[in-house]
């Protein structure tokens, strides 16, 4: 007997996703000679359907062995192939090639070319197999009848019925021939009511017979899922398939006749035992850091609740519906299986499958967080390689291991409590380099609570680590600061938008508000400290206007009745750097600081609270009048200004106009754009002169700057400077402007 | 059928409730917040303990079976509590075990339920084992290998034993829900490939989670006062401290062994308070040894670690191994280790 596999892949070796390229290779193999009746030209103008109906019609009328016309089969060939067929059409096909009277040859054409259009209609498949048992069918027949059935199990419009004849597919199981088809089809179509105590002991009779067979270990590892109380078994670590996938061929033609009909591929969703169960054994059973695959609970409730010996007949026969998790892969087979999904036997897996993370999601079920927390807790402790609890871990490992757990929260945006506890416990022997990036992304879960009970717990260590550390570590913690900052609002902004459906208490907003204050001040306060230990270094001052940007923002992003201003040390080395791009960033967030505190103006709460606001307001309006001073009218040396120098001094440093040496033009975060101004403008001219930008040239020189993508200082322009006369401000000093000042009553 | 086997759901409620909420009031979360907030990174242990005493309820322990306990070498492990386990379906569980070892000796090859090998997996209630009622009873498990011989008179070998206990552990015990039990002391005895594959079926059972627990130096020296304090009729072996000097390439380890008449006369010197002992109290014990030890040999033994103790009541060993000895104080040794078991699981 010829090897079945061998049938099948010599008559296309290569899958072509090109239907063209497809045809024609069918031609180059000799499998399928095209009729020449059938030339490129008459195929235009040939009707498809009645072509397809009449060969049908044909075929089932032959009456006897030999008598078949080969135009027609070929015509039926040509069409499955290039379009695929109906329901209808599959269910003829099926049925004449395993009735009627054709050669062995005929029948393996025919079957071979059952690429469905659209779907298989189950009755056909029960139809087929009875006449597959009842008639007198060779076992090559047998054998390609069933890789078709494995190749198309996806495509067939229901499994019920066929379920139903489960012993008799499972009794061809003696035929050795073909009990790996077998094996894989059985894979495909067990249920747990399947699975009965007479059919486990056949499959152990059968095993061993022919021994460790990977085909044979695969369906009775999925017996062991559906009934561990019956059957067990320990598959070796290494294997990856167990399945011969040689008819990947049939998958790519049903494919292409969809890529061809332009319909999306049906998702097909293979079962992976594979991939599923082969995992890295080689660590210590019970070292740090591995995340077992979800399976289902080896004991189920129903044995729990049984008194003494449970009958496992009894519970095979309840008939209790659950779906198995080792088949749980993506979220459409999670919504369709909702109600049957059981939770697996070790919590800790959910974190590793997203669909599980979403049914975690929606259930509400303490133990759930308790399993969780107890397995997590201890892992982490076992696994934080600065700890020391053991050396079972390396810093890599450990490292994948917080990633996981960290995609885990942001998937629930959520964080765990006891990663909460550990990064509370761990922060004090943390020497700030090992595993930084994931270390402080934990961070940045620390769910809203109350700030006074975190702060000892969290900042005394943090901040000591901060100022003995890098810029770099400087900068990650504060971005870790802003994500935390983030996390909270959203969280607060969340709770508002809940509060009409559930109640909460009130004054869980006064926590929230308190907490994010006190959040922004202790990151001003590391600002300003770290500002001066770095030397006001432009690449920190960006993370640090980070955070501010958002924070300015609070009010009218994240519905916080809230606004804190940045402290003077932020403001004044973002308003003295060099760097223009801080500059820009500096107005801008002053943009926003105005919009936020005008529109808050209408806020009830606010206004009961508007006297503790006023100090807000006269933060805010001493920075605009600091900016403004200084970038505009030239005046912030001036006595009673903020940055007011005694004049002597002044004088000492030889600097020519020094009043004027951090307006628009003399600033030195400025000073690049207008000599370029002036370079750009007046090519010709000899000599630069940055005093003659006046008046009209003034005008065109915050053009230049808004060209120039100084967005922030345009927009801080527009809000907050007098600018009721813009038509004749054309012909005035700059230094005539006012600044405007918000209001510090908020009536 | 049993309906509560499908969780709860609350589609039309849109938001569910977030995982903080879930840990509210005095859940074991709190508490543990609460534990870090009093500044312990690695924890506090308490700073007074009561002298070991035997409990009433050890008189219900059959004494076979402490007799077997004692005299072993156990290696310690702690224990998260244990989701759905069931005193009730013990004899289940030994089925399920023996065929998941069967499972796992003869990989790749399945094995029905029920099959007879030539080994028996037994569960059996060690009740009495517990320092108050609400302890939940401790259990023991055998693996005993069948005797080849068909007569009967050879006996059955006992080839790996472990068990689960649970002494005065109230702290762990009052914030843990029903649907767990709460064993967090496991000591096991036998070859170490047994325990893997036994754990590994607990751990994917029950979802519960082993660690190995270390006794650290602070704790061998509270170990060391405690047993000296013991009352002991007569005592069977000297009292002997083991100190390990950090040394390359091999570590020195220095012992110190006194007579136990001596080490408890020093005790009753040192000790004050009646019912209890205080960390004042152990820390001047071992200072008035070193001290003694340094006027002899000259050697500073506070600059070394502790790594071993052992008197008439129990050794114990910082690597997490353990003997006891005496049978008067099982209880109290157990208390202990369950003490620290539940310190590392929090």
């Amino acid at each position: 007997m010829s090897t079945p596999e061998a049938d099948l892949s010599l008559f296309i070796p290569i899958i072509q996703t090109n239907p063209l390229a497809w045809k024609m290779r069918q031609n180059a193999s000799g499998f399928a000679p095209l009729n020449q009746k059938y030339g490129q030209n008459d195929k235009e103008e040939y009707n498809e359907g009645d072509a397809l109906h009449r060969a049908l019609e044909h075929i089932r009328t032959v009456k006897e062995k030999g008598a078949v016309e080969e135009r027609h089969l070929q015509t039926v060939e040509d069409i499955a192939w290039k379009s695929g067929l109906a329901p209808e059409d599959i269910d003829t096909l099926l049925d004449v090639a395993l009735s009627g009277p054709f050669a062995e040859a005929v029948k393996t054409r025919m079957l071979k070319c059952l690429i469905p259009a659209t779907l298989i209609p189950e009755s056909a498949v029960v139809r087929a197999f009875s006449r597959l048992c009842a008639s007198n069918c060779s076992n090559n027949t047998k054998v390609l009848f069933f890789r078709w059935l494995i190749a198309m199990f996806d495509f067939i419009d229901g499994k019920e019925e066929m379920n139903s004849l489960y012993g008799f597919f499972f009794s061809f199981l003696q035929e050795e021939t073909m009990s790996c088809y077998i094996c894989n089809f059985l894979y495909l179509l067990t249920k747990r009511e399947n699975v009965k105590p007479f059919r486990v002991r056949k499959l152990l009779e059968f095993q061993s017979k022919v021994g460790m067979q990977p085909y044979l270990q695969a369906l009775l590892s999925l017996y062991r899922s559906f009934c561990p109380d019956l059957i067990t078994i320990s598959l070796p670590p290494k294997r990856k398939f167990y399945f011969k996938t040689t008819d990947s061929i049939w998958q790519a033609a049903v494919c292409i006749v969809k890529e061809r009909n332009q319909k999306s591929p049906l998702p097909s969703v293979k079962l992976t035992i594979g991939t599923a169960y082969s995992h890295p054994q080689k660590k210590k059973w019970n070292s740090g850091c591995v995340i077992p695959m979800p399976t289902s609970s080896h004991v189920s409730k129903e044995e729990q609740d049984e008194e003494g010996d449970s009958s496992s007949l009894e519970v095979m026969l309840s008939g209790q519906k659950s779906f198995p998790l080792e088949q749980l892969h993506t979220f459409s087979q999670l919504l369709d299986n909702i109600q049957d999904v059981e939770l697996p036997s070790q919590m800790c897996s959910v974190l590793k499958s997203a669909p599980l993370l979403h049914y975690l999601n929606c259930i509400q079920d303490e133990t759930v967080w308790l399993r969780l927390s107890y397995w997590m807790s201890q892992e982490l402790k076992e696994g934080c390689t600065w700890c020391k609890v053991s050396n079972y871990t390396s810093e890599e490992e450990f490292r994948k291991f917080l990633d996981i757990i960290i995609s885990a929260q942001c998937f629930l945006q959520e964080g765990f409590p006891s990663s909460e506890v550990f990064l509370y416990k761990s922060l004090p022997l943390w020497d700030g380099i090992s595993c930084r990036t994931e270390y402080l992304q934990l961070l940045s879960w620390i769910p809203l609570g109350n700030f006074s009970e975190i702060k000892p717990l969290l900042c005394d260590s943090l901040t000591q680590l901060f100022f003995t550390s890098s810029i770099y570590h400087k900068c990650s913690v504060l971005y870790s600061l802003k994500q935390l900052l983030e996390n909270w609002l959203l969280w607060h902004a969340m709770k508002v938008s809940m509060k009409s459906t559930l109640s909460i208490s009130a004054d869980t907003p006064m926590i929230a508000l308190n907490s994010v204050s006190e959040l922004i001040y202790y990151v001003g306060w590391l600002s300003t400290i770290a500002l001066r230990l770095e030397k006001n270094s432009s690449f920190l001052l960006h993370f640090i206007l980070d955070f501010f940007e958002m924070v300015s923002d609070m009010y009218l992003n994240y519905n916080l009745p809230l606004v804190v201003i940045f402290p003077r040390g932020v403001f004044y080395p973002a308003l003295l750097t060099s760097d223009s791009i801080a500059l820009n960033r500096l107005c801008y967030i002053m943009y926003r600081y105005r919009v936020n505190l005008t529109a808050s103006k209408e806020n009830a709460l606010i206004y009961q609270e508007r006297l503790k606001f006023n100090k807000t307001y006269q933060e805010f309006n001493e920075y605009v009048t600091a900016l403004v001073d200084c970038l505009w009218t030239s005046t912030s040396f001036e006595k009673d200004h903020y940055l007011y120098i005694d004049p002597q001094i002044l004088e000492k440093t030889k600097i020519r106009e020094y009043k004027k040496s951090l307006n628009l033009i003399n600033h030195p975060a400025l000073l690049p754009y207008s000599i370029n101004f002036l370079l750009q403008g007046w090519p010709n001219e000899k000599e630069l002169s940055l005093s003659s930008i006046q008046k009209k040239k003034w005008n065109w020189y915050l053009d230049y700057l808004l060209l120039e993508e100084l967005h922030g200082l345009h927009l801080f322009m527009e809000s907050s400077l007098d600018i009721a006369d813009s038509a004749s401000s054309a012909h005035t000093h700059p230094a005539h402007k006012t600044p405007k000042t918000c209001m510090s009553e908020p009536v | 059928m049993d309906s509560s086997n499908v969780p709860e759901f609350t589609p039309k409620h849109g938001v569910p409730p977030r995982l903080r909420d879930y840990f509210t009031g005095a859940s074991s979360f709190q508490r543990q917040l609460a534990s870090v907030r009093k500044q312990t990174p690695f924890g506090q242990t308490p700073s007074r303990r009561k002298i070991p005493q035997c409990s009433p309820l050890q008189e219900n322990i059959d004494p076979q079976k402490i007799a077997f306990l004692l005299h072993k070498q156990w290696t310690l492990y702690t224990l998260t509590p244990m989701y759905r386990f069931s005193y009730t379906n013990l004899k289940q569980y030994s089925t399920l075990l023996k065929c998941f070892l069967a499972a796992e000796k003869q990989k790749g090859l399945a094995v029905e339920m029920g099959e007879d090998f030539n080994f028996k997996v037994t569960f059996s209630t060690l009740s009495g084992m517990k320092g108050t009622h609400r302890d939940p009873a401790a259990f023991l498990i055998q693996i005993v290998s069948k005797s080849q011989q068909s007569s009967k008179n050879a006996e059955d070998k006992v080839v790996w034993t472990g068990w689960f206990c649970c002494v005065y552990g109230d702290s762990l015990l009052e914030n843990v829900p029903d649907d767990f039990t709460c064993l967090p002391l496991f000591l096991a005895n036998g070859a170490e490939s047994n325990t893997a594959l036994i754990g590994t079926w607990f751990q994917k059972t029950f979802d519960c989670r082993f660690t190995r627990l270390t006794i650290s130096a602070f704790n061998l020296s509270w170990m060391a006062a405690m047993w000296t304090s013991c009352n002991m009729e007569h005592y069977g072996t000297a009292t002997e401290l083991l100190w390990s000097v950090p040394c390359s390439p091999q570590s020195l380890d220095i012992s110190y062994a006194i007579n136990p008449e001596d080490a408890k006369a020093l005790w009753d010197g040192v000790h004050q308070t009646p019912e209890e002992i205080t960390q004042e109290e152990v820390d001047l014990f071992i200072d008035c040894l070193c001290s003694h030890f340094h006027r002899h040999f000259k050697i500073n033994l506070s600059a070394t670690r502790l790594v071993c103790v052992s008197t008439s009541v129990a050794s114990a060993h910082t690597d997490g191994k353990i003997k006891i000895l005496c049978s008067k104080y099982l209880i109290g040794v157990l208390a202990f280790l369950t003490e620290l078991a539940i310190f590392q699981i929090e």
